[in-house]
């Protein structure tokens, strides 16, 4: 393997921010033909490790080599120049414009005075999704293709040039499990090619699966560079976070209450159908599926930002009509969204205002918000979830994603809720924080809150529930307790099989 | 995808359909109301409404690319005065009255220059600063105001040349020079928006101006671009009025910038940008004009016209909204 020259290498590269060591003397190399994962917790330095290579930083020391030749990247149009192409995390299109222009944003092809060269642009364009053998054409606007496909046309752009190196920054996030082995071919394609690939994920099965050389990023440090066939999780996780992680099936029980909440034959539209469930006080129930299988809608359903077009809603018994959120949370249900920054968090805000959100019109003291309230309820619940801040003015943007987590948790503990919905509770949440908030979970059903987890992760799913409602297009396939599930019956009922069903 | 496509369809042929609903409505209404006795929908009274409608909509088709692109123009109204006012007193400059006849093009010239540079200046205060170009505009919409009343105080610029005006009533197949400005306009920049790498990139900073960066556009010259473009475009349409009437006042393209982003939003441009097109705002344009003449020609005052418009656009963007809804399933807000 030595003889091979690196097609990237970089060499103690240190990129400061004022007050931050962003970058501490990173060095390591990429191989022709390899997979060599890049992990570290968030906030390790990943992101802006990628942002140096990419030309939008620069950094402070330090050197870049392409096939070990020095460079200076300036500007990403350079770095894919040199054939060092990146896949974004955060799909980087414009929906409005048709896959092609995407695929060649920023370089589309000329004819004189400045027109663009249509004729061409669909040809090239068509050339390379056929190699990735997707349903669609050149032609079709973005906006139109689901996030998967979106996804892939992220990916075509990297076979736009003849790429040295592929940089994929946790490109799975979105993908369902059929999707990502198509991914994984076109990776398996570049590797057969000769192109270097760095792959950042957060997950474990997928890295172990199809990379060769594990590379580890801790406080902005070079960690140490594994070889994935010689290591295992433990391992790896140990030089992330510096301690050993608990990824054990729930096992500890507690006593159950009465049903908090009932669902019987509810429906909405197309989105969902005839879906039933239970849960108890005390009870973790899990739901889990493929994204798009209606477990988020049922979710937003119950917490009133969704009529239900039939079936019924009952709360410690009783039917209720829940017309909108506001209704949801005076009858005690609160829901932890999805997407923790859209639609969780105001970034702007500081820690204090964003928990007290929900309740602020009954925090005042005469005509005025009482700030003494406020700051009550913020250290209340700073402490029993461990918040770490220095401070309620601190902006929750500047949080990390296990702390942001943990400020829209405890703003609907504030509310007293009896039923708390947590929708992909660690989604972009590093490994470490990731337990923390499985712990919490746990805790929160002991305390007799009866907790429903979305997730589509596997593991968490596991880990943290009592009982487990496996979901597939719109409709409940099976229902687990922890006891009997196994990850085989799992993935058959997540996939539409039908296995073999328990009365 | 087939529906997609008639979804498509229907947006983009939605203000047609409007217009084709406004003739037919007021050359019925007109029948029973009118206060004179012409017809409606007679063929003169179709291009005297095209002539009618170029000075907003030369504008308009240049705040569309704006918009696209993500931007806003507040100032092309003083811009549209200053352009007129520097045209109109540049032909009584002694050295300019000595070329004779030939005093007109370099005037115009001044004058589109002016514009080409208050556009100019827009264009790089956005770039430049990133400030919104909402806040840059709605500050030089004031300073050129200014500039304007700095020029002749309240007077109004008057010089009356007789060539121009012959050249601003002749008319060429049917067409008057107003009608054909605009539609030349309309044609060239369809082409600009619909052909060229930088129309195309304008979308796609209007639409998502991460990846348009991450893709490695030049965001600030794209924006340097528009805004010359639309200052140009501006300082055109006053030029062309002013051409006929030969005088101005200061006052003179006052709330333009509004009636340009309302047949522009009518059209079916997004605010936000990224999703519009040059054709639909021509429609815009002429609906707006329709409306106002119908109204008029049915004898409802001025008063009337902008009340009416304004519910209209209201409704309009409130049926855009439900077209775009995914049924009743979708979130509440």
């Amino acid at each position: 393997m030595t003889d091979q020259t690196p097609v990237l290498r970089l060499e103690g590269v240190v990129k400061t921010f004022p007050g931050v060591r962003a970058l501490d003397g990173v060095s390591f190399d990429l191989r022709p033909g390899e997979v060599h994962a890049l992990m570290g917790e968030n906030g390790a330095g990943k992101s802006t490790l990628m942002k140096v290579l990419g030309g939008i930083y620069d950094p402070n020391e330090g050197q870049i080599y392409v096939a070990e030749e020095p460079v200076t990247i300036a500007s990403p149009m350079q770095a894919k120049a040199r054939g060092v192409v990146f896949i974004h995390q955060e799909l980087s299109l414009a929906d409005e414009l048709t896959v092609a222009e995407n695929i060649w944003l920023g370089e589309l092809p000329l004819k004189s005075f400045g027109r663009v060269d249509w004729n061409k642009l669909y040809a090239d364009t068509d050339a390379i999704l056929e190699t990735l053998n997707v349903g669609f054409d050149a032609r079709t606007r973005v906006g139109d293709l689901s996030i998967a496909n979106q996804q892939m046309v992220e990916i075509a752009r990297a076979l736009t040039v003849d790429p040295r190196a592929v940089i994929f920054d946790e490109p799975t996030a979105s993908l369902t499990d059929a999707e990502k082995v198509v991914l994984f071919e076109v990776i398996a394609d570049l590797q057969s090619k000769g192109v270097g690939i760095i792959y950042i994920s957060h997950r474990m099965e997928e890295i172990f699966k199809i990379t060769d050389r594990i590379s580890v990023l801790r406080d902005g440090q070079y960690r140490g560079t594994l070889n994935t066939a010689e290591t295992n999780e433990e391992e790896v996780t140990q030089l992330m976070i510096g301690r050993k992680l608990d990824l054990s099936r729930n096992e500890s029980h507690h006593e159950l209450g009465d049903v908090a909440l009932e669902v019987r034959d509810l429906s909405c539209g197309e989105l969902f159908k005839d879906v039933n469930f239970q849960v108890r006080r005390g009870e973790v129930v899990g739901f889990y599926g493929l994204v798009g299988a209606g477990r988020t809608e049922i979710a937003e359903t119950i917490f009133g930002l969704r009529d239900p077009s039939a079936g019924q809603i009952l709360l410690n018994g009783e039917e209720v009509r829940i017309h909108s959120s506001m209704d949801a949370i005076a009858r005690g249900i609160s829901l932890v969204p999805e997407d923790r920054k859209g639609q969780g968090l105001v970034l702007g805000m500081n820690c204090r205002d964003n928990m007290t959100l929900p309740q602020v019109d009954d925090l005042t003291a005469g005509p005025f918000v009482s700030d003494g309230a406020e700051v009550a309820i913020f250290d209340q619940y700073r402490d029993k979830l461990d918040i770490r801040t220095p401070g309620w003015r601190q902006t929750v943007g500047n949080l990390s994603g296990g702390n942001q987590q943990k400020i829209v948790i405890g703003k609907w503990l504030s509310m007293h809720p009896e039923v708390l919905i947590v929708d992909e509770p660690t989604r972009g949440i590093d490994v470490g924080s990731k337990s923390e908030i499985h712990n919490l979970i746990r805790d929160l059903a002991a305390q007799g809150y009866a907790v429903i987890v979305i997730s589509s992760e596997m593991p968490e799913v596991l880990h943290v529930s009592d009982r487990i409602v496996a979901m597939f297009s719109g409709k409940v396939m099976r229902t687990f307790t922890s006891e009997e599930v196994t990850e085989d019956s799992l993935i058959q009922a997540i996939s539409g099989l039908e296995g073999d069903k328990v009365a | 995808m087939n529906t997609q496509n008639r979804k498509d369809l229907l947006k983009q042929g939605a203000i047609w359909g409007f217009i084709v609903l406004e003739l037919a409505f007021f050359s019925i209404a007109g029948s029973f109301l009118s206060v004179t006795e012409t017809a409606f929908l007679s063929l003169d009274n179709m291009l005297l409404l095209l002539q009618q409608s170029a000075p907003i909509g030369i504008i308009a088709l240049g705040m569309t690319i704006v918009m696209i692109n993500g931007n806003i123009d507040l100032s092309v109204g003083a811009t549209f005065a200053l352009a007129a006012i520097v045209m109109l007193d540049s032909l009584t400059w002694p050295f300019m009255q000595a070329l004779g006849d030939w005093a007109i093009p370099l005037s115009w010239f001044f004058a589109l220059m002016t514009g080409v540079v208050l556009g100019a200046v827009n264009g790089l205060i956005v770039w430049k600063t990133g400030v919104d170009a909402f806040i840059v505009t709605l500050g030089s919409m004031l300073g050129f105001r200014g500039l304007v009343f700095m020029y002749n105080g309240e007077q109004p610029t008057s010089h009356l040349n007789w060539t121009l005006v012959d050249f601003a009533e002749a008319q060429f197949l049917g067409l008057s020079t107003a009608s054909w400005f605009l539609l030349g306009v309309a044609l060239i920049l369809w082409l600009l928006m619909t052909r060229t790498v930088h129309g195309r990139n304008a979308y796609a900073i209007g639409n998502n101006r991460d990846a348009a960066v991450n893709a490695g556009i030049r965001v600030g010259p794209h924006f340097l671009l528009n805004f010359i473009l639309i200052g140009f475009l501006a300082a055109l349409s006053g030029v062309v009025f002013s051409a006929g009437t030969g005088s101005v006042n200061p006052n003179d393209g006052m709330l333009y910038e509004l009636w340009a982003i309302t047949a522009v939003v009518l059209g079916g441009t997004k605010l936000a940008g990224g999703y519009g097109s040059i054709v639909s705002t021509l429609g815009g344009v002429i609906a707006i004009q329709l409306l106002r003449k119908g109204l008029g020609h049915i004898g409802a005052g001025t008063e009337v016209v902008n009340l009416v418009i304004g519910l209209i656009l209201i409704v309009v963007l409130f049926l855009d909204r439900q077209l775009n809804r995914k049924g009743k399933e979708e979130l509440k807000i």
